[in-house]
């Protein structure tokens, strides 16, 4: 394989990654031409942990799972998977990782057993082996019953559910997941979700990215903000919805064409008022206390909704744009 | 759940020597869903040229000019049809399935994801390519004895050269069908390179017959060399020097397509 760049261009990069952590990147960055996908991003993964990238699409997000997952050459920077480096010990570091595409790369014409046999050889595991573990597998990943239906026909989650305990077969230190249930009804989500979990506490590092702040606040113990190739926050999902936002939001709908034109009726109240094309969103510490104020000055929504805030708020305050449009 | 899935024991994944194994084992995995229908055609293709070529158009030519070079025209034109047979066979194996495991099925993707690297993938792939050809060489060698197409043991010899001729095609057309967005140009392939090829390589009349522009074609292209060679085996009184030198070539060819391929995957697969 080629390496993608020579020790001359990655002059100017900051590279000491610390071989402490699991997954280390400083100044990681991809470029495809003069596209910059992945603009000199650090982060660092601790053994255990669930670490997410949240962003919308073209973020950088499936870049940089590329670049850990060693399928995709680093453009700059450094980059340390298990201490090693890509772009000397792909298939090692390959061998310890578990991916779940954004994707699915399941062969659609086998079964679900064969799937598992076939994936599990490519880690080198004896026949006997990938047999034992198919069987184990099918059982967490609740397809025991469909072990020799063709893929085909399953549904989405259950395809998923396959990607997942395919990726698990080498029995992997980390997983990457990317956009895991991007596409899944909610009920299929909720199931994928109590499977992570229980990957989790059983002691896998997730590394994940999504665009549902839900997601990210369901499994993420420490998350990267993303937007245009770069880092824009980082922190827990409660850490960062404290330093980003208030505590409370009020969502108020329009029966109009503009929401803009009620902007001003409603400034001052809350500590800062959002307009967005659909609703305004008034930040505020206490939700019921801005709705009666609002009531007060005579202004009269279609709506008024007081929530928690969530990721999605911060991402707003920090991007100006909601995360999935 | 069985606590053990998924949690951190020792890292059992050794890295296996020979890595292309498990990528030739998924292919045949794959294959053993269709290989009836596979087998069947197998045995179908010779059959059918044997009745119109051999038996319908043979006898006629014998009548009227007592074969070609002397020989009866079914045993001129079978070790042809031979060579042919393997290029369409290999053709079939490296045009769709590479274009798809890419584009469609993600199935190189996915083997990339574990420590198979390009080389094995290629490897692999072309090894079950390999063992495809091969399998409908000594079916068609095998039918067509029955019908008395071959005059010598030499004929044994074609199978090697024939899977040479097969695999001068799909080594170089992996290269081809890595790069392609989709089956459109599979068409112009088959419609303009196969079928001329098919036509004009000495198969069916030998090469002097043609103007003298178009035989530079047929010598430069892998299908005439393993005619050629096939048809000096199988008549009984082989050529050695020649086989050799028609050998030689294909291998240039095959050589020449790895490096090709080699080099469409990486363009294609890592970025």
């Amino acid at each position: 394989m080629t390496p993608a760049f020579s020790a001359d261009d990655s002059v100017g990069c900051v590279t000491h990654p610390d071989p402490d952590f699991l997954l280390h990147a400083t100044g990681l960055t991809k470029t495809f031409g003069s596209f910059t996908a992945v603009d000199g991003i650090d982060f660092a993964v601790e053994r255990g942990e669930s670490f997410g990238f949240l962003g919308p699409n073209g973020a950088g997000k499936s870049s940089t799972m590329k670049m850990v997952g060693c399928v995709s050459p680093v453009s700059c920077g450094e980059l340390r998977v298990f201490g090693q480096d890509p772009a000397t010990h792909g298939p090692q570091i390959r061998a310890r990782l578990g991916v779940v595409p954004q994707k699915d790369t399941l062969d659609e014409e086998l079964s679900v057993e064969e799937n598992l046999w076939i994936y599990g050889r490519y880690f080198g595991l004896s026949r006997r082996e990938v047999r034992v573990r198919t069987s184990e597998l099918l059982d967490f990943a609740q397809l025991t019953d469909r072990a020799k239906s063709t893929v085909e026909p399953l549904s989405g989650g259950m395809k998923r559910r396959l990607t997942i305990a395919r990726s698990l077969i080498s029995r992997p230190e980390i997983l990457l997941l990317d956009e895991p249930t991007t596409g899944l009804d909610p009920q299929a989500r909720h199931v994928l979700w109590d499977r992570l979990f229980r990957l989790k506490r059983s002691g896998v590092t997730l590394v994940l990215t999504t665009h549902y702040m839900d997601e990210a606040e369901q499994l993420c113990d420490r998350l990267v903000v993303m937007d245009h190739g770069k880092i824009v926050a980082h922190g827990s999902p409660r850490s960062l919805i404290t330093e980003y936002s208030t505590r409370e939001v009020l969502e108020l709908r329009f029966d109009t064409d503009d929401h803009a034109q009620h902007g001003e009726a409603i400034a001052g109240i809350g500590e800062r008022v959002e307009v967005l094309p659909d609703r305004l969103l008034v930040y505020t510490e206490d939700g019921d206390a801005a709705a009666a104020e609002v009531h007060q000055r005579g202004v009269r929504p279609m709506s008024a909704l007081v929530r928690r805030s969530t990721l999605e708020d911060v991402f707003l305050h920090l991007t100006g744009r909601t995360l999935v449009d | 759940m069985s606590a053990s899935v998924g949690t951190t024991a020792t890292p059992s994944s050794r890295v296996l020597p020979a890595k292309w194994r498990p990528v030739f084992g998924s292919w045949l995995t794959a294959y053993k869903r269709t290989w009836r229908g596979s087998i069947f055609g197998r045995f179908l293709s010779p059959l059918m040229f044997l009745l119109s070529l051999g038996l319908g158009l043979g006898r006629l030519v014998d009548k009227s000019t007592g074969g070609v070079d002397g020989v009866p025209y079914l045993q001129f034109v079978v070790p042809g049809i031979l060579a042919a047979q393997s290029m369409w066979a290999a053709m079939g194996e490296s045009t769709y399935p590479v274009m798809g495991a890419i584009r469609w099925n993600m199935k190189y993707h996915a083997m990339l994801a574990t420590p198979i690297g390009i080389d094995d993938v290629l490897l692999g792939h072309l090894l079950y390519v390999m063992m495809q050809v091969t399998g409908a060489t000594a079916i068609f060698i095998g039918v067509a004895a029955l019908f008395g197409s071959f005059s010598s043991w030499w004929v044994l010899l074609c199978l090697p050269i024939t899977v040479l001729t097969g695999m001068a095609f799909a080594v170089p057309v992996f290269a081809f069908s890595a790069k392609q967005e989709g089956p459109d140009n599979f068409n112009i392939l088959f419609r303009f390179i196969m079928t001329p090829l098919f036509l004009f390589s000495g198969i069916f009349f030998p090469v002097s017959q043609l103007p003298d522009l178009m035989r530079p074609i047929a010598w430069v292209m892998p299908l005439w060399h393993g005619v050629q060679a096939n048809r000096s085996l199988a008549l009984g009184s082989p050529d050695f020097a020649a086989v050799a030198g028609h050998t030689a070539y294909l291998l240039v060819v095959i050589v020449i397509g790895a490096w090709l391929a080699r080099r469409a995957f990486i363009a294609r697969l890592v970025v």
